[in-house]
């Protein structure tokens, strides 16, 4: 009987790293190409930005990025642990909250609204430093099982869930697109069907109003909750930001 | 201004092509689309493209619609020596930007 069990906790860790598909594994050539190639990645264009703005000092503090956190390489690793705890609200905040936190407490200036270029551009600077490493985000309660209560919560008019989509139909097609597993390894990406550049939290939106639902709001324990249910869900898996998907 | 990233490789021969590669952070706006009022959103494409190498043209190109945002361009040079490669392009609203970049031969 031991053996069994063991076995068949084997076989699902096996089939959880095998089974995992990366929205690159299933993207076509041409689109894969362009996120190999750096020059040829046009979410770059938004790092290029990030860069300058990472020195640029700003707000009543007359403070950069920079001046606390030093050379922006210092930023390794961080992102892959993202969505990560925040005592000052309790819960786990996403990366682009994070950036706003520190934008509010530390330099005096206003915070960036959830679609803003430039604070697409950080993140997106922020994720590049660890792309390569794997996903790292830390499973906490109850936070995870909210998100994972989230995930399989049935919503908007057209009564759907993410689970129905994202696990129980990845794989097969939405319109002639192919349905993702939806994991959050690349963002910010650029996506082609946007002609721009978009976070996790961009995707969320759309997906809620694909199904007719009140979208969460941005700053919102709900966004944040499913934004560390599906990092987890991903840990293990390798960051891409800034991917390129269709 | 509108942010461009350059790609030329480090390692170029004379006599030799090499591949330039240009982004251009551009909405390439078609003219074909309206907006939630039903207003037409005027065009706003960059409409021309040319790179000079030391003031001799090597591509002259027109853009026209259809294109993405966020164009991406490829295209092979050949330089007998070092020198600028100079990258200039036009929108609809009549501005014109150039970008620099140097050309090391080896």
């Amino acid at each position: 009987m031991k053996r069994l069990v063991l076995l068949a906790v084997a076989a699902m860790s096996l089939m959880g790293a095998g089974d995992r598909r990366s929205g690159y594994d299933d993207a076509s050539a041409d689109t894969r190409a362009m996120q190999d190639d750096d020059a040829a990645n046009p979410a770059f264009l938004w790092v290029q930005q990030g860069e300058s703005l990472w020195s640029a000092a700003e707000g009543a503090a007359g403070k950069s990025c920079a001046d606390c956190h030093g050379d922006v390489s210092a930023m390794r690793g961080v992102a892959a642990r993202y969505p990560a705890f925040e005592p000052k609200h309790g819960r786990p905040i996403t990366l682009e909250e994070r950036i706003n936190l520190c934008r509010t407490d530390h330099m005096g200036a206003a915070a960036f609204a959830w679609n803003d270029d430039k604070l697409l551009s950080l993140s997106a600077l922020i994720g590049l430093q660890s792309r390569g490493m794997p996903v790292a985000a830390k499973a906490q309660e109850p936070f995870l099982s909210e998100g994972a209560a989230l995930f399989r919560e049935r919503m908007g008019q057209l009564n759907l869930s993410c689970a129905q989509c994202h696990e129980e139909r990845a794989g097969l097609k939405l319109a002639g697109s192919l349905i993702p597993q939806g994991h959050p390894n690349g963002y910010p990406e650029y996506r082609l069907e946007w002609q721009g550049m978009g976070s996790f939290y961009r995707r969320l939106r759309n997906c809620m109003i694909g199904v007719r639902a009140e979208p969460f709001a941005p700053d919102s324990r709900e966004a944040a909750d499913l934004a560390l249910f599906l990092a987890v869900r991903a840990n293990g898996m390798k960051v891409e930001t800034p991917a390129v998907r269709p | 201004m509108v942010r461009v990233l350059i790609n030329v490789p480090k390692q170029i021969h004379a006599n030799e092509p090499f591949e330039v590669k240009v982004l251009i952070s551009h909405p390439m706006e078609s003219g074909q689309r309206r907006d939630q009022m039903g207003q037409a959103i005027p065009r706003d494409i960059i409409n021309h493209f040319i790179a000079t190498l030391d003031g001799e043209t090597v591509l002259d190109a027109d853009f026209f619609p259809a294109i993405a945002a966020n164009p991406f361009l490829s295209f092979s040079v050949v330089a007998e020596k070092s020198g600028t490669l100079a990258l200039t392009f036009v929108d609809d609203h009549g501005v014109t930007q150039t970008e620099l970049t140097a050309i090391t031969v080896t």
